[in-house]
């Protein structure tokens, strides 16, 4: 199973063990994750407004080299996939859109979204199997009560990411059990961090990660997971006494391979 | 620009179509940054609707939506409230001299751990 790969600007510099564990991981698993050469960032939101071409190229460059090679497009930051999969539809749905972004890029064939686009948990789940997955746990995390954070960029606009149920979603559960540990379900699993209005309004960033971090606990939760950095940012700087870690992270230890990274 | 071509144009540039909305206020309900702003959404929705756009341009609110889509997927009636904010925000932002966010203001914000993501995110919502 070979898969396009893109890693995405914060997992070249802060959210390094989000990206060597994800690899580290997929090799195991006999899922080869090719680097896209020459990506450029996602932009880490999608701009919704239809207007707005230029902010949408990288995304499309990304998936026009994927689609070249036949494979999927992979990404494990929550932010990549969502900007990336949200410019992957508007390309597939909004024709005018389409059209000048093609025109644009003035290149010999047009591109309509025809690429599929793959969140590194669904690849774990729909194409490595989390059963597969089960199998080559060597360490498994008996005992562990681990709380999944989604946030919003995972699952929302579910009429695009179309990932999982947006209101009670499972694969991150689905995971969790898979590597031998015990899933904590809470309400705020699916609400937002604060995300960049650390930025503007560092008050509400951490109102609304407390909210998140206060009920995980509430509910029993040793540790929570992500699949994105400024969600992890956000808990950990507002005050999250308990461990923030990558999915990835957890992923990697059940397998065996934790300790590479020090290597 | 007169207000019924700025009306319009948000219309045109968002693809939403306020008339849609039954004003149950499930998208002000849900809003995660709801305290913090002086207009809501379903606010944003009805004063786009109706033409009363000046207030909106002027306003704190704008930089308020955090972007998690809450409003977009649990309104009953898929208006896409996000979606108005953004394009009313651009009608600001796109103006010379208008970013809301600068490369000055970066360093007084940075951290040992602040993620790339966080600058390249709120630079590609407050500025053009």
């Amino acid at each position: 199973m070979k898969f396009s790969y893109f890693p995405g600007c914060t997992l070249k510099n802060k959210a390094k063990d989000l990206d060597f564990y994800a690899r580290r991981s997929a090799e195991l698993l006999g899922a080869e994750l090719e680097e896209i050469e020459n990506w450029q960032c996602c932009g880490g939101v999608f701009t919704t407004s239809r207007d707005e071409v230029a902010t949408k190229l990288s995304s499309v460059r990304a998936l026009k080299d994927t689609q070249a090679k036949g494979q999927a497009l992979v990404s494990v930051c929550s932010a990549c996939h969502n900007v990336i999969k949200q410019t992957n539809h508007a390309m597939q749905t909004d024709k005018a859109f389409a059209d000048k972004v093609n025109r644009y890029m003035a290149e010999e064939s047009d591109y309509n979204g025809e690429t599929e686009v793959l969140h590194y948990l669904e690849m774990l789940r729909d194409k490595v199997g989390f059963d597969t997955l089960k199998e080559k746990v060597v360490n498994p995390l008996k005992g562990k009560k681990i709380g999944a954070y989604y946030g919003c960029l995972l699952l929302r606009p579910n009429t695009v990411m179309g990932m999982d149920d947006p209101e009670n979603p499972t694969i991150m559960e689905d995971l969790i059990k898979a590597l031998g540990a015990t899933p904590v379900v809470y309400a705020n699993r699916n609400e937002c961090c604060g995300g960049y209005i650390a930025v503007e309004s560092p008050e509400l960033a951490k109102k609304r990660s407390n909210a998140v971090v206060e009920n995980a606990k509430a509910q029993g939760a040793e540790m929570i997971i992500t699949a994105c950095p400024l969600c992890k940012y956000n808990l950990i700087k507002n005050g999250a006494d308990i461990p923030v870690v990558y999915f990835t992270e957890l992923l990697a230890e059940a397998l065996g391979i934790k300790e590479d990274a020090n290597e | 620009m007169n207000k019924k071509n700025l009306r319009e144009e948000i219309i045109l540039r968002s693809g939403v179509n306020p008339k849609k909305c039954m004003k149950c206020g499930k998208c002000s309900a849900t809003c995660p940054a709801y305290d913090e702003m002086e207009y809501h959404p379903h606010q944003f929705v009805n004063m786009v609707d109706t033409g009363d756009i000046e207030p909106l341009l002027n306003s704190d609110s704008l930089y308020k939506c955090l972007t998690c889509f809450a409003c977009v997927d649990r309104c009953p009636r898929g208006v896409e409230p996000a979606k108005l904010v953004e394009a009313v925000r651009l009608s600001v932002i796109r103006k010379q001299g208008e970013n809301h966010l600068t490369a000055n203001d970066i360093p007084a914000l940075l951290d040992d751990e602040t993620p790339q993501q966080l600058l390249v995110s709120a630079f590609r919502k407050y500025t053009k």
